[in-house]
C-alpha cells in the first residue's frame, strides 16, 4: 500500500477514498497497541506537535494528547484563552512563533471554517484540523466510521443517518463526506431550520421525522443540539425538540432490526437521547472514544511519515 | 534480474526438524516458553514449527504469538515510500517467561533490536531467545547473533535472499537474487 496522498489533513474533502482504507487500516494497528501494558510505541520520538486550540475542547483535545503521547512525540499545548491573539496577534505570526521553536506537526482547532487551509499554504509544518468553525472535523468522522466498520463490519452499503442539528455540524458535514466516499448509505434527519437547503445536493437522503429515519438506517449518529451556536431560535423548546428528535428506548424497542446508536459527545442526556440508550447495548459512544485516539494515532503517524528526514 | 535456488525443500525440512530438536532440548515442554513469529515472514516460520513439534515431536499445547515491529523500527521517515504495519497477536502475558522469536532471514540484526524493544511493551521476559531459518554471515549492522540457525548463507548486499513456502508460494525454497 502507498502513503498518504496529502501532506496534511485539513479536511475529508481532500482526501481519496484509498487515504481513509489506509488511516482505518492503520488504526486497526494503533487499537492493538493502546490495549497493551505499556501504550507506548517510540516511533515518534523526533517529532513535536503543538495543540493550538483557539476553541474550547476537552474531549479531542485529550484525545489528540493521548494519540500524541502514545506514539512519543513531544507535545506543547495552547489555548487561546491565555494566549497572545488576545493582545491582537495575527494567526501566522503566532503559529510561526510557535514553528521557530522547531515544531513539527499543528493540530489546530479554531472558529473560522478554512483556518487550517490558510495555515498550510502559510506555515511549513503539517496541519491536522481538529474542528474549523461549522465546517470540516475530519478526525471525528474517520473515527465514526473506523467504529462503524468495528461495529457491523463494512461501511459499503451500511445506511447511516446523521441526526440532529446537522446545519451548525461540522461532525455532520465530515460524516457525510467520508461515509459517501467509502460507499454507505447517508440521511440526514432533523427540524427542517437546522438541516441546510443544500444537503440533497451532497447526494444524501433528507427526512424529517425520526422514527422513519431510524426504521430506515443500521447505524443512527445522534448529533448535541448545539446552544453555543445558536444565535436564533431554530425550534421552539428544548421539550418540543426531544419530544420530535430524541431518541428512546421506545423507538429502539419497536424496530425490527436493532441498531448501532452514536454520538460524538458530549452528550446532552435527555435532550438528544434518553440516558438509557446512552448506556445500552446498542450505543457505541464509549467505543469512539477509545477509537478516537487510535484514529489519530493512525493520522500522526501516516502524516509524519510524509516528513522524511534529509540526509544533509 | 537473476534467481537461483540455494536450498532445496529435502535441505529445508531437515533444517526445520533440527532446529525443533534443539528448541525441545533447551525448552522441554515449553510449559515457561512463547514463540514469537516476526511479522510478515516468520510467521510461516513459527506455523511450520509448531506443526512440526505436534507432529514428529508429540510437543503440544506451545503458547505463540506473533509481533509487528513497524512502529518500532529505527528507519521511520529515512526511507522512502510507506511503512505498513502488520497485526501483533500476544495474548501471552510474557513477563518472566522465555521468548523465542522467530523470523525467516537474519540480515542486519535491526528487525531484531526492535522486535526486543518491542515485546517490552508486553512484559519483562525471564530470557530472550533468537530463531533463524536463513542466517546471512557477515551483513550485521547491530552486536545480534541467533540462538538456533537453520543455515548460514554467504551473500552481498545487493542480493536478496528469499525463503518460499509450500503454503504460500506453490513449493518450499531458498532463493538468492541478483541484481541485474
Amino acid at each position: 500500500m502507498s502513503e498518504l496522498s496529502v501532506n496534511h489533513l485539513l479536511g475529508i474533502k481532500h482526501l481519496k477514498s484509498e487515504d481513509i482504507q489506509l488511516i482505518l487500516d492503520t488504526a486497526t494497528q494503533f487499537k492493538e497497541v493502546i490495549n497493551r501494558p505499556i501504550k507506548k510505541v517510540p516511533t515518534l520520538r523526533d517529532i513535536t506537535v503543538a495543540n493550538l486550540f483557539f476553541e474550547n475542547s476537552t474531549r479531542t483535545r485529550l484525545s489528540f494528547e493521548l494519540a500524541e503521547k502514545r506514539l512519543s512525540a513531544d507535545v506543547v499545548n495552547f489555548s487561546a484563552a491565555s494566549s497572545s491573539v488576545k493582545k491582537g496577534e495575527t494567526l501566522v505570526d503566532t503559529v510561526n512563533n510557535i514553528l521557530s521553536m522547531k515544531v513539527d506537526m499543528v493540530v489546530m482547532r479554531h472558529p473560522n471554517p478554512g483556518a487550517g487551509e490558510f495555515l498550510a499554504q502559510h506555515v511549513d509544518a503539517s496541519i491536522v484540523n481538529a474542528g474549523d468553525g461549522a465546517h470540516e472535523h475530519p478526525t471525528q468522522a474517520l473515527l465514526d466510521a473506523f467504529s462503524i466498520r468495528e461495529a457491523l463490519g463494512t461501511l459499503k452499503g451500511t445506511k447511516v443517518a446523521i441526526v440532529g442539528d446537522i446545519v451548525h455540524s461540522r461532525v455532520a458535514l465530515s460524516n457525510v463526506l467520508l461515509l459517501k466516499k467509502m460507499g454507505a448509505e447517508v440521511m440526514v434527519c432533523g427540524p427542517t431550520t437546522l438541516v441546510p437547503k443544500y444537503m440533497h445536493t451532497l447526494g444524501v437522503k433528507v427526512e424529517h421525522n425520526l422514527q422513519t429515519a431510524i426504521e430506515w438506517c443500521d447505524v443512527a449518529n445522534m448529533l448535541r443540539v448545539q446552544h453555543e451556536r445558536q444565535d436564533l431560535k431554530y425550534f421552539p423548546s428544548l421539550a418540543e425538540y426531544r419530544a420530535q428528535y430524541g431518541l428512546t428506548m421506545e423507538h429502539l424497542d419497536a424496530l425490527e432490526k436493532p441498531i448501532v446508536v452514536m454520538h460524538p459527545g458530549p452528550v446532552n442526556r435527555g435532550v438528544e437521547i434518553t440516558s438509557e440508550v446512552a448506556d445500552s447495548e446498542h450505543s457505541i459512544i464509549l467505543d469512539q472514544v477509545q477509537n478516537g485516539v487510535a484514529v489519530r494515532m493512525a493520522v500522526l503517524y501516516l502524516l509524519a511519515e510524509k516528513r522524511k528526514l534529509s540526509k544533509a | 534480474m537473476s534467481k537461483r535456488e540455494i536450498i532445496d525443500s529435502r535441505a529445508l525440512n531437515i533444517a526445520l526438524n533440527r532446529l525443533c530438536c534443539k528448541l525441545i532440548e533447551n525448552h522441554g515442554d515449553f510449559s515457561s516458553s512463547i514463540l514469537i513469529g516476526m511479522q510478515p515472514r516468520g510467521v510461516q516460520v513459527l506455523e511450520r514449527i509448531v506443526k512440526l513439534l505436534e507432529s514428529t515431536y508429540g510437543v503440544e499445547g506451545v503458547r505463540t504469538g506473533v509481533l509487528d515491529i513497524t512502529f518500532y523500527r529505527d528507519d521511520f521517515r529515512r526511507r522512502p515510500g510507506h511503512l505498513q504495519p502488520n497485526k501483533t497477536r500476544v495474548d501471552h502475558l510474557v513477563e518472566d517467561q522465555k521468548v523465542v522469536f522467530i523470523d525467516d532471514v537474519l540480515y542486519t540484526g535491526r528487525s531484531i533490536r526492535a522486535a526486543m524493544d518491542a515485546i517490552l511493551s508486553f512484559g519483562r521476559p525471564a530470557k530472550m531467545e533468537l530463531l533463524t531459518l536463513i542466517d546471512r554471515r557477515f551483513s550485521r549492522d547491530l552486536p545480534i547473533q541467533p540462538d538456533y540457525k537453520g543455515r548460514q548463507v554467504d551473500s552481498i548486499a545487493s542480493q536478496r535472499v528469499e525463503v518460499l513456502w509450500e503454503e504460500v508460494d506453490g513449493r518450499d525454497a531458498v532463493l538468492l537474487t541478483d541484481p541485474e
